[in-house]
């Protein structure tokens, strides 16, 4: 669960994030919203790169603001990037099991193993990252997402730019991570088709505040929705 | 559990083929090398190329640092020559002050200047790129400045060490075992072994895979729970170490330290040769010890060349590898020597084109191959 309480983030003049509001009670919810909507924004608070200039976020009773940001995959954050960054150096077990701080041995490459197998695509532990697939390398940073009891999981655009076979794949993977790690996941993409897919619940976010929050099927169909993603009649 | 289809997590021992074919190949080639720089190679070399041959063991470690922190973590420092020279100030002193072995002198060098290195860069760790290296360099003016005013120590009293009325100055020691200059090649090169050992030992713990992490993406390593600025500053530092290490080795090398031997250019040549020589492999660091200490002294001695051309030649070199072989010489020359062997047994197997048709049909293939062979 997470509560998201009057969240504001200014950059210089520009206001990101305008008094938000927001909960998240459990498994895939998607966030969406119009380009500078602020979505981008509100994973980097989550992950301690923005400071906000006021307000609460607190997720399963502790209040995250509080974590240094490289403390809060410790404690359960996990995040994948608009932009690929899964390490090319490094073997897909490597780039997963750096998410391990605590858990060590056979304990550690159990769960390391289980995560890589969780997300399929035929993907080699041992093959080094820059030798996959764009699909496989976005599935490693989803491996990594998923490993080590995560208790928030964080996706952004996660299906943009791959091909439809591939990202219908990637929505059977991304609607099993609650089952998979009990993790609350949150969803951020512009493919209306996935995040009908797979999210239960929606906000929506528009120039730094919620306008829209519920079930997704509902608030896909709502009218302020429709406005804030195609304008409006007059401006046709 | 979605798509097992594909192969299934194919786990061998504890993490893969830790010792495959090529890693066995490349690790006997290495010991094999390094049997002959150590045996075959001294009673071979003139006075003149012995004395080279320690300064290209001292200055394998310094580019092993700055490989480290170049090819490794992304942080471009232009500060590590000054880097060396404290190491090398600090031995002196040691060596002159007490009669401590110098293989302890050597470990202290390192520490101290791991301390100092770590603190001047401390406030430049948020830095990057283009401002690290700017930062670096500023910081390595000042500590040429310092070391112009103190000196080298040549055997005087008080902190500096340094007694500048001295006529005869007594030499820096080196260790019973390692008098003379050939001795003194092979325990350089033994040091040099151990500190590659040691930077290797990092690269396959968790430290090179965090430095990994923060050389594709600082805010992917956060998010990865990696705190970066722990990780960089224990690179600054281990590269620090090393290279004061070096330092300590040059001390005993040169047995006389001028601070004028050591000019701020040599800094950003030594970033040149480092990445001509590949900052990505630890083979690199080799390589660019060869291009930094040997190249300038095969040509003074074959053909009289002066130190001064080589900035130009670097320039040329850096800007080849720029363009064409961004993993340095020690990435592309195996690439070019298995393109050649390929070449070669591809001319092998064919045998010459002794068809009797017209000579126009087999031939275009072979001989279009052999040109682009050539060029490369």
């Amino acid at each position: 669960m997470i509560e998201v309480k009057n969240l504001t983030v200014r950059y210089g003049g520009v206001t990101s994030l305008d008094g938000m509001n927001l909960l998240f009670e459990k498994g895939v919810c998607g966030l969406i919203g119009p380009n500078g909507a602020g979505k981008t924004t509100f994973f980097n608070v989550l992950s301690g790169f923005v400071r906000p200039a006021s307000g609460s976020v607190t997720a399963f009773g502790d209040d995250l603001l509080k974590l240094a940001h490289f403390r809060r995959a410790r404690w359960g954050v996990r995040r994948t990037f608009q932009t690929e960054q899964a390490i090319s150096d490094l073997t897909v077990y490597d780039n997963v099991a750096m998410i391990h701080s605590k858990l060590r041995g056979a304990a550690r490459r159990d769960d390391v193993l289980a995560s890589i197998e969780f997300v399929g695509g035929g993907i080699s532990p041992w093959a080094k990252v820059g030798s996959l697939t764009a699909g496989q390398r976005r599935l490693v940073e989803v491996a990594r997402a998923v490993a080590g009891k995560p208790r928030l999981v964080l996706l952004d655009e996660p299906a943009a730019g791959l091909p439809d076979g591939e990202t219908s794949h990637l929505t059977s993977v991304i609607k099993a991570i609650p089952g998979h790690t009990g993790a609350l996941t949150i969803l951020v993409d512009h493919d209306m088709v996935l995040v009908n897919a797979v999210c239960e619940t929606t906000a929506v976010l528009d120039f730094g505040k919620l306008i829209a929050s519920g079930p997704t099927a509902q608030v896909l169909r709502d009218e302020h929705v429709m406005r804030a993603y195609l304008g409006t009649a007059e401006v046709v | 559990m979605i798509d097992t289809a594909g192969p299934k997590a194919t786990a061998p021992a504890r993490r893969g083929p830790l010792m495959d074919r090529r890693a066995l190949t490349r690790t006997a080639v290495i010991v094999v090398l390094l049997l002959l720089a150590l045996f075959a190679l001294p009673p071979l070399m003139s006075a003149y190329y012995t004395i080279t041959m320690i300064q290209v063991a001292i200055y394998s470690i310094v580019t092993l640092g700055l490989g480290l922190l170049v090819g490794r973590v992304g942080m471009y420092s232009l500060g590590q020559l000054a880097v060396l020279t404290i190491g090398a100030w600090v031995a002196a002193r040691l060596l002159f002050a007490t009669s401590q072995p110098y293989i302890l002198v050597l470990i202290e060098a390192g520490l101290v200047t791991m301390i100092i290195g770590s603190l001047i860069t401390l406030p430049a760790l948020r830095l990057r790129g283009l401002y690290l290296a700017l930062i670096t360099l500023m910081l390595a003016g000042g500590v040429t400045v310092i070391e112009a005013t103190l000196n080298f120590p040549n055997g005087g009293g008080g902190f500096s060490g340094y007694n500048g009325s001295q006529l005869h100055a007594p030499q820096i020691r080196r260790p019973s075992f390692a008098s003379t200059d050939p001795a003194f090649y092979r325990f350089s090169v033994i040091v040099a072994i151990v500190m590659f050992l040691l930077v290797f030992a990092h690269l396959r713990a968790r430290p090179g895979r965090a430095w990994a992490a923060i050389r594709q993406s600082e805010p992917s390593a956060l998010a990865a729970g990696i705190n970066t600025t722990f990780y960089k500053l224990w690179a600054m530092a281990l590269a620090a170490f090393v290279t004061g290490v070096a330092g300590a080795l040059l001390a005993g090398a040169d047995r006389e330290l001028f601070s004028i031997d050591f000019p701020i250019q040599n800094s950003i040549l030594l970033l040149a040769v480092v990445l001509m020589g590949g900052a990505f492999s630890l083979a690199g660091a080799v390589v660019a010890a060869f291009l930094q200490a040997f190249l300038p002294a095969a040509l003074y001695n074959l053909w009289g060349v002066p130190n001064d051309w080589l900035i130009i030649l670097f320039g040329v070199g850096v800007m080849q590898v720029l363009a064409t072989a961004p993993g340095g010489i020690a990435d592309q020359f195996p690439k070019d020597m298995k393109r050649l062997y390929r070449l070669i047994s591809r001319l092998w197997r064919r045998p010459a084109p002794v068809t009797p048709g017209p000579a126009g049909t087999a031939s275009p293939d072979a001989p279009a191959s052999t040109g682009k062979g050539g060029t490369r």
